[in-house]
């Protein structure tokens, strides 16, 4: 396993992402961030700290659970099917550029999963998509907007994030071989 | 995967590991499940009920999924109920009523199903006049089975509805004294009650005209009365069942209004609950005769959310089951 991102690096490429973001977007009022459970929610949050801490804007942050629009819900040939969570968008979509965040852009199965759930809530002006880490290996033509890091990887590695909100720490690793784990 | 914060689910009562998967293909009873399905059905309808708050109500997940609601008993709530579900989660659906089907002409359950099989539906919901109906189908079919009340038997998904208001009032659902009144001898909502409600560990008192109290149901770790103040004396929960008129085989009491004397939910009797108190039904009302109108529209009715969250745990039910793969258990 190896270490590829510690806790300042992170830091520091969500603080370039939100200055990225700042520098596209005119209109704070159209901006809303929507985070795509599980660890995309804690990486909007905190870029809606950087916002708020550069040009003292609160950014609204929804929450996204995808579950129900996954493409592999019926095609587990073994091991559980995920548990559903709450979605939690506390404003209108409508007229809005959404900051759409997640964690990892892998296969992008995901993020096209995730534009669906999104357009059944209304009909916002643009998505951007935002990773902290692209590690390559799309199935769908996928590209993010804002990206942490770009990692190299083969297909059998497995990229894991951890955040302090949901594991403790800050921390992106690599390892060798792949679990099942394609998010 | 991340998991809800452990104390959430230690205020439940249940020590419970989580789950992520249901172990059985049907759903025939709250009887067969363990405390951390139930867990993982009530938390899955929490989630399920933000796609009723939205303007497009649908969701994707059991997009090319048949279901057949097969009702051989007349039924508006669960039936409607049902099929609001599956078509939130995108199913394609229909709806056999038995007064208008082959039974009508002497077909025998098996052979209805089994023609009904033949077109390849994957989940069949069955309500069914007999005790075990589920049962018996589940074991000559293929298809998914979900019990939508058998008889005088269970009706699982009414219990797990019940149990998901009251969590949603009262979190710590270990500490509550939940009171039922009413027809016990005839409920199948009262034996999934008793049954759901014991396993996760509330103190569970029916109280029921003496005639009405099913021989043997302390057995079930239930306090049985027929003292109605006795039962309500504290509670946190009342909940009233419905005289089932059409089941009575004799008389049980001696006229409606007597019943309501003895046993009605009337405001008075309420006063010795506790002061939150939560008043539920699982419909139909027969106002005036086990529930004081006043009562049932009361500020302490919560008999409407009841019939709200009834759409959320049947989408969950019919989600976690279809999710299973095929060839399971």
């Amino acid at each position: 396993m190896a270490v590829v991102m510690e806790a300042a690096l992170i830091d520091r490429a969500l603080m370039r992402i939100s200055h990225e973001i700042l520098e596209r977007n005119r209109g704070l009022e159209e901006l809303a961030l929507v985070g795509i459970r599980t660890r995309g929610v804690p990486i909007a949050q905190r870029i809606a700290g950087n916002l708020f801490e550069i040009v003292r804007h609160r950014v609204p942050s929804g929450t996204l659970d995808i579950t129900l629009y996954r493409d592999d819900l019926m095609r587990h040939p073994v091991g559980p099917q995920p548990v559903l969570r709450r979605t939690e968008i506390p404003f209108s979509i409508d007229e809005r550029r959404i900051l759409l965040v997640d964690d990892v852009l892998f296969t992008g199965r995901t993020i096209r999963a995730a534009l669906d759930a999104l357009v059944d809530f209304g009909r916002p002006l643009a998505i951007q998509l935002v990773v902290l880490v692209d590690r390559g290996h799309r199935e769908l033509p996928i590209k993010a907007d804002y990206v942490g890091k770009n990692l190299p990887t083969s297909i059998r590695e497995s990229v894991q994030v951890r955040l302090a909100e949901t594991d403790g720490f800050d921390e992106v690793s690599i390892r060798e071989p792949a679990s099942e784990d394609r998010s | 995967m991340t998991l809800p914060p452990a104390a959430d689910r230690a205020a439940t009562g249940v020590p419970a590991q989580p789950v992520q998967r249901l172990r059985s293909r049907h759903l025939l009873g709250v009887a067969d499940l363990t405390p951390a399905e139930v867990l993982l059905i009530l938390d899955t309808a929490e989630a399920m009920r933000e796609v009723g708050t939205r303007t497009i109500k649908k969701v994707p997940a059991l997009r090319g999924k048949t279901v057949v609601n097969l009702f051989f008993e007349p039924s508006t709530r669960t039936r409607t109920s049902f099929e609001i579900a599956e078509k939130r989660l995108s199913a394609d659906t229909l709806s056999v009523a038995a007064s208008s089907s082959s039974v009508a002409k002497g077909e025998t359950l098996v052979d209805t199903a089994r023609n009904i099989e033949a077109m390849a539906p994957d989940m069949i919901v069955l309500r069914h006049q007999s005790s075990g109906a589920c049962q018996m189908l589940a074991g000559v079919c293929s298809s998914r089975i979900i019990n939508a009340g058998d008889g005088m038997h269970e009706h699982p998904t009414q219990a797990l509805l019940d149990v998901l208001t009251i969590r949603e009032h009262k979190p710590a659902l270990a500490s509550l004294k939940v009171a039922i009144v009413g027809d016990l001898l005839h409920s199948r909502v009262l034996r999934s009650n008793v049954a759901l409600l014991g396993m996760l560990g509330a103190d569970v008192w029916v109280c029921g005209p003496t005639t009405m109290i099913p021989p043997g149901v302390s057995r079930f770790g239930v306090t049985a009365t027929s003292s109605v103040d006795a039962a309500v004396e504290g509670a946190d929960v009342v909940m009233l069942l419905r005289i089932q008129l059409e089941r009575m085989r004799g008389h049980f009491f001696p006229s409606r209004r007597e019943y309501f004397r003895l046993f009605g939910m009337s405001a008075e009797r309420l006063a010795r609950a506790k002061p939150d108190v939560i008043i539920m039904h699982p419909g139909p009302l027969n106002r005036g005769v086990e529930i004081a109108s006043d009562v049932a529209d009361g500020p302490y009715s919560v008999i409407l959310e009841q019939v709200s969250n009834g759409v959320a745990v049947r989408m969950a039910v019919l989600y976690l089951l279809a999710g299973l793969e095929e060839g399971g258990a």
